[in-house]
């Protein structure tokens, strides 16, 4: 069986499946790309301050048409606007919060994530192509709670979730809980163990294009 | 004291052939637009630049790169959607590029404007970009040792500056623009508004002591 024939979840399904695992109360990084969608699916209730590490922490929903500012952006460079309690600051300040364990939990994307929980996320072994770290490596070795949300394998079938890395790692050992289209797992001390399968989708059938052993 | 320049022209006239010059910003906010038009027109060439970004379109960093000005960049992520002038100089072998992990850019930075001769961080450990530097290992923690980064200029953008070179900032224009006035020998700010009024200190976020010029422009962008 292959993914195509799988069940998997859409970009939106997958953000909401991470939402909502993101407590009242806390403060969260999200990663360009995918995980900044994840914002627009936390559960009504929840106060979630979310940090952006160009220098604001509570970032606000999208400004209405005509009422951008442009000097209100967040990392992914798109306007946002300042939620209510907001703060700015300079950048030093901003990963002191990331790198002092001060943010609760990061959500990065993601090119493959091994067992033992290193990521690589940040160069491909293209050396041709200028590599971009961004603040991903602070972000990993100070956030106490990492989540990766990505597809569970590349676009040929090959997989992600594997035994070792192949690509330059971001951080060592840091990978806390994976959020594929189709299946989350934690990374234990023992390896990926799973806590839940895309409905409709065997484990056999995950596992056959995962690299890694998952264990339940 | 009075660090006001009356243009732009004059506030870049002392950058040199060569020179090392951070350039605050992140993304399209907080960059010195103006500044960098100042700098292109200037001419100073053979330079090492020190931001977040490597510039994108045909502004900022990017006019630079095309015109040839840029030896060298240090930056955490050079490759942002049309850096297309970064690609084609870094492809050409017409610029080194040194990559940073953002957060130890930005110590770095502070570092190098609070005299400190470097610091130990956790980030990179154990990864490529901390091949070769010295490593410890601290309550069962691994450790990197990096070293300050000065440099001999910085363009740097804020809201409302006094003629005592003191800023603040607007949202998150701030970003790098107050580590990178404390690290750079000369300073140079374009401001929105240059108020002849002194700003109130409570507001004051870089204090005057690390701005050595300091011109309006007004332009927003």
């Amino acid at each position: 069986m292959t993914v195509a024939t799988m069940n998997a979840l859409d970009d939106a399904q997958l953000a909401a499946r991470v939402a909502q695992d993101i407590p009242d109360g806390s403060y969260v990084n999200l990663g360009i790309g995918k995980p900044t969608h994840v914002s627009g699916y936390v559960p009504d209730g929840r106060e979630v301050i979310y940090h952006s590490e160009n220098g604001i922490l509570g970032v606000g929903p999208t400004p209405a048409p005509g009422t951008e500012d442009p000097e209100l952006i967040d990392a992914s460079k798109r306007y946002v606007t300042a939620a209510p309690g907001a703060a700015y600051f300079e950048h030093s300040d901003s990963f002191a919060m990331m790198r002092g364990g001060h943010i609760d939990i990061a959500v990065l994307g993601a090119y493959q994530v091994a067992e033992n929980g290193d990521l690589a996320n940040w160069a491909t072994l293209d050396e041709t192509y200028p590599p971009a770290v961004g603040g991903a490596m602070d972000l990993v070795v100070g956030v106490p709670t990492i989540f990766v949300m990505m597809r569970h394998v590349n676009r040929d079938g090959s997989p992600k979730l594997l035994k070792r890395c192949t690509y330059p790692l971001t951080g060592l050992g840091v990978v806390s809980r994976v959020y594929t289209d189709l299946a989350v797992l934690d990374v234990t001390p023992e390896g990926f163990r799973l806590v839940e399968l895309t409905p409709g989708n065997s484990l056999d059938a995950v596992q056959a294009v995962t690299e890694a052993r998952i264990l339940t | 004291m009075d660090k006001s320049v009356d243009d732009l022209a004059r506030a870049v006239a002392p950058v040199t052939d060569g020179a090392s010059v951070m350039i605050g910003g992140f993304g399209s906010s907080g960059i010195p637009f103006g500044l960098i038009d100042a700098l292109l027109e200037q001419g100073a060439t053979g330079l090492t630049v020190i931001s977040n970004n490597a510039g994108a379109g045909e502004t900022g960093i990017a006019k630079l790169l095309k015109a040839g000005r840029v030896a060298k960049v240090i930056c955490s992520y050079p490759r942002t959607p049309g850096s297309i002038w970064f690609e084609q100089r870094f492809e050409a072998g017409e610029v080194e590029l040194e990559v940073v992990p953002q957060g130890t850019l930005a110590e770095r930075i502070r570092a190098a404007g609070a005299g400190l001769g470097g610091f130990l961080t956790p980030t990179a450990y154990g990864t490529r970009l901390a091949e070769g530097k010295e490593t410890r290992v601290i309550d069962g923690r691994g450790y990197v040792l990096e070293a300050p980064l000065p440099a001999d200029f910085a363009l740097i953008r804020a809201d409302r500056g006094d003629k005592w070179g003191n800023l603040n900032f607007h949202a998150t224009a701030r970003n790098f623009n107050p580590v990178m006035a404390m690290a750079a020998t000369h300073a140079i700010v374009e401001v929105r508004e240059l108020s002849d009024a002194p700003l109130d200190p409570e507001t004051v976020v870089t204090p005057g002591i690390f701005v050595q010029g300091v011109v309006e422009y007004g332009v927003r962008p």
